[in-house]
């Protein structure tokens, strides 16, 4: 296959396109899938985040 | 500056660092914190946050290290292209972004040891891991920093240390004047960059090979050129897997390959700690399945591309490199016009002369020198004698494979039938034995000095998002992990004290990383530090933490006790296995001559993560089994109230934790 010979080699091709296939089938089904209400620990986390960065 | 450098280069280079400018200034003044990101609801396109994250995490280490191993052992590597796209982004993303995320925001943890030592209720937990993550970090940091050691010093014609400090200097004014939050659009356009550049880079160099199939195919032919020292451990050619078994040393690079490079940084990716923490700053799983696709085409633009690139390298070097001369000293094969060459150069006065390579007692390479070619009665030319002087410097001729040039393959001719022929060899030569200098040799020989300049300013920026993400992570294990964890100060009392101790910690972390970065190369050994390095990083963050971070995010099963057991026992393990079995890492370290194993073949070259990950995996599962759960309380404050759980009833006395 496109010049190579070892198949290993060729089916690692295969499987690099075929995985990032598998990522944009994924993202395309699920773009706006997730999403949800934010809640109090999601504040309270960026607030302390916040200071974390501070510190830095 | 070499002087090749002309309008069109300048001009296009100011552009790309006004851009740089303009969008750091853009980003400097839009959103910046987390409140702005998770509360106040600003919203980053999804294709800025998923560049910027692949700007962060694929730096000079992947793109120079690992392109330059691909140069070297061919393209087996694209099995961790593989890896790293269905591992590290499908798997990953998909499967413990959400998990790591909501834990993270339950429990209020803001670094990876953190988040497992608050999952476990255990001040050990996060101390032990801070303690890692502050001792290995600057080991990969270093890997980050050679790699654009080596593109800037082939870039811009400068010695190796001087460039090294260059760049030092560069990342302590980044890291310390410009704060350790990357900008996301300024990181965003460095991945637009990198990936723009690897599609042209990719596109220039199947059309220079005569394109995708032709140029495979040549890859395969150069087989029969292959080192002797690599055909001696398993090599078969740049596009086949090496030779497979066990129990000999000819199958050393299958195992280097599957259980260094493709399990090794494949799987470690997964316990990686600024991984974990980037999954914590998302607002929602909207954003990570959003990532999910982006990401994988990313990874195989920009990692898939530097693979390909690095082992096609060959192909152009062997047909369009600056041409060796030299007498060829065996014939591989006729019809293909390959051959072994003893190189030779002509002095002053026109004579031709042979080159020679010393290697001192250490095994250390001197500067190539000259010799006279010692003739035979009728005045043929005889074989460089290999000898050793007083000194213990092994002197002998510079021999290389070498693909006789088509048009012209012979330059002189005696009456004595003495010839010099002409041709080209492969990406470990022109790269003078270090295959972390292959992609930056390639690129400044093959590409437009416009191309090669913008490349250089992309991988320089995106090994500084890079860093400075190292270095955060750094500078949070050892001030709030080690520092404020062990003093038992509040968020009240750590200002002062904890920037002090976060500061120090950065600062001796860039010092060690540079003085490895110096002592690569003094050592410069046959398998790219880059690669090592990076293999270590990855390979003990994963035998260490995976279990733990893994067992802790996704189930409720996983105990205290079993968390410490699993950490202990994939650290001491990988560390014994670095220090006393793993060539050239037990050797290089010193506290043994030769690996323990060294009379096994194959063990001293497996992976550390091979024998550990296994083994915590083990400890934990067998501990988990036999030891108390977390209180119910706690596992509730964790993941919630399960589905159909009964109406919790206040704990009983005895199972609470102490």
């Amino acid at each position: 296959m496109l010049g190579i010979q070892d198949p290993w080699v060729a089916l690692a091709i295969i499987l690099c396109l075929a995985s990032t296939l598998l990522c944009v089938v994924y993202a395309w089904l699920n773009w706006n899938r997730g999403d949800e209400e934010l809640r109090t620990e999601d504040v309270r986390w960026a607030a302390e985040e916040d200071k974390v960065e501070e510190t830095l | 500056m070499p002087s090749d450098v002309n309008l069109l280069d300048i001009v296009l280079v100011l552009l790309y660092v006004f851009a740089t400018a303009f969008l750091g200034y853009l980003g400097y003044r839009g959103t910046r914190t987390a409140t702005d990101y998770l509360v106040a609801g600003r919203k980053a396109h999804p294709f800025v946050m998923s560049l910027s994250y692949g700007a962060t995490f694929i730096s000079t280490s992947a793109i120079v290290g690992f392109g330059g191993v691909a140069g070297m052992f061919g393209l087996s590597l694209l099995w961790l292209t593989f890896c790293n796209i269905f591992i590290g982004v499908f798997i990953a993303f998909i499967f413990l972004g959400e998990p790591t995320r909501r834990l993270g925001h339950r429990l209020d943890a803001h670094t990876f040891p953190e988040l497992l030592g608050r999952r476990f209720e255990s001040r050990f937990v996060q101390v032990f891991a801070g303690l890692i993550i502050a001792l290995l970090v600057p080991l990969y940091g270093a890997a980050v920093l050679i790699g654009g050691t080596e593109f800037l010093s082939t870039a811009l014609g400068m010695p190796y240390n001087t460039a090294l400090l260059v760049l030092a200097v560069l990342v302590a004014a980044y890291v310390f004047f410009g704060g350790l939050k990357g900008v996301m659009y300024t990181d965003a356009l460095q991945g637009v960059v990198m990936f723009v550049g690897m599609a042209i880079l990719v596109i220039f160099t199947y059309s220079s090979t005569g394109g995708i199939s032709e140029g495979h195919r040549q890859l395969g032919e150069l087989k029969d050129l292959a080192p002797a020292s690599l055909t001696s451990i398993g090599h078969r050619g740049w596009t086949a897997m090496p030779e497979f078994g066990f129990g000999d040393t000819r199958y050393n690079l299958w195992w280097i390959i599957v259980s260094t490079v493709v399990m090794g940084v494949g799987i470690g990716v997964l316990a990686q700690p600024q991984l974990a923490v980037r999954f914590m700053t998302v607002r929602s799983k909207r954003e990570l399945n959003r990532a999910v696709g982006i990401g994988g085409v990313f990874i195989l633009a920009v990692i898939g591309v530097a693979y390909v690139t690095g082992a096609l390298s060959n192909v152009f070097f062997t047909t369009h490199g600056p041409p060796f001369q030299g007498r060829i000293i065996q014939t591989v094969d006729a019809d293909k016009g390959h051959v072994l060459l003893q190189v030779m150069k002509q002095d002053q006065d026109g004579a031709w002369m042979d080159v020679v390579k010393e290697t001192n007692r250490d095994g250390k390479a001197l500067p190539d020198t000259t010799q006279p070619v010692r003739l035979d009665d009728q005045g043929k030319w005889l074989p460089v004698m290999k000898g050793t002087n007083a000194n213990g410097t092994v002197r002998e001729g510079v021999i290389i494979p070498a693909v006789l040039d088509r048009d012209n393959p012979f330059v002189f001719t005696e009456a004595t039938g003495n010839r010099v022929a002409q041709g080209r060899s492969l990406s470990i030569v022109y790269a003078k034995g270090a295959s972390d200098q292959i992609m930056p040799t390639y690129i400044s020989m093959a590409m437009p000095k416009w191309f090669e300049l913008v490349f250089l300013l992309t991988l320089l920026s995106a090994a500084m998002s890079t860093l400075s993400s190292q270095f955060h992570t750094l500078g949070t294990a050892a001030g709030r992990d080690l520092f404020e964890s062990l003093s038992g100060f509040g968020s009240g009392q750590r200002s002062r004290r904890t920037i002090y101790i976060v500061r120090s910690a950065i600062f001796v972390g860039l010092i060690v990383a540079v003085a490895l970065g110096y002592y690569a190369r003094k050592e410069q050994a046959f398998v790219s530090f880059i690669m090592r390095a990076t293999a270590i990083f990855f390979g003990v963050c994963a035998a260490t933490f995976l279990p733990a971070f893994i067992g802790g995010i996704c189930t409720r099963a996983m105990t205290r006790a079993a968390a410490i057991a699993s950490m202990i026992a994939g650290f001491l393990v990988s560390a014994a296995w670095l220090l006393l079995v793993k060539v050239p890492e037990c050797t290089v370290i010193g506290l043994v001559q030769d690996s323990l194993l060294a009379h096994k073949p194959n063990w001293p070259v497996v992976d550390p993560l091979f024998i550990a990950l296994p083994v915590s995996t083990l400890t934990a599962v067998l501990v988990s089994a036999f030891t108390r759960k977390s209180s119910r309380a706690h596992l509730e404050r964790c993941f919630g109230t399960p589905p159909h759980a009964a109406p919790r009833r206040e704990p009983i006395p005895e199972l609470v934790q102490p």
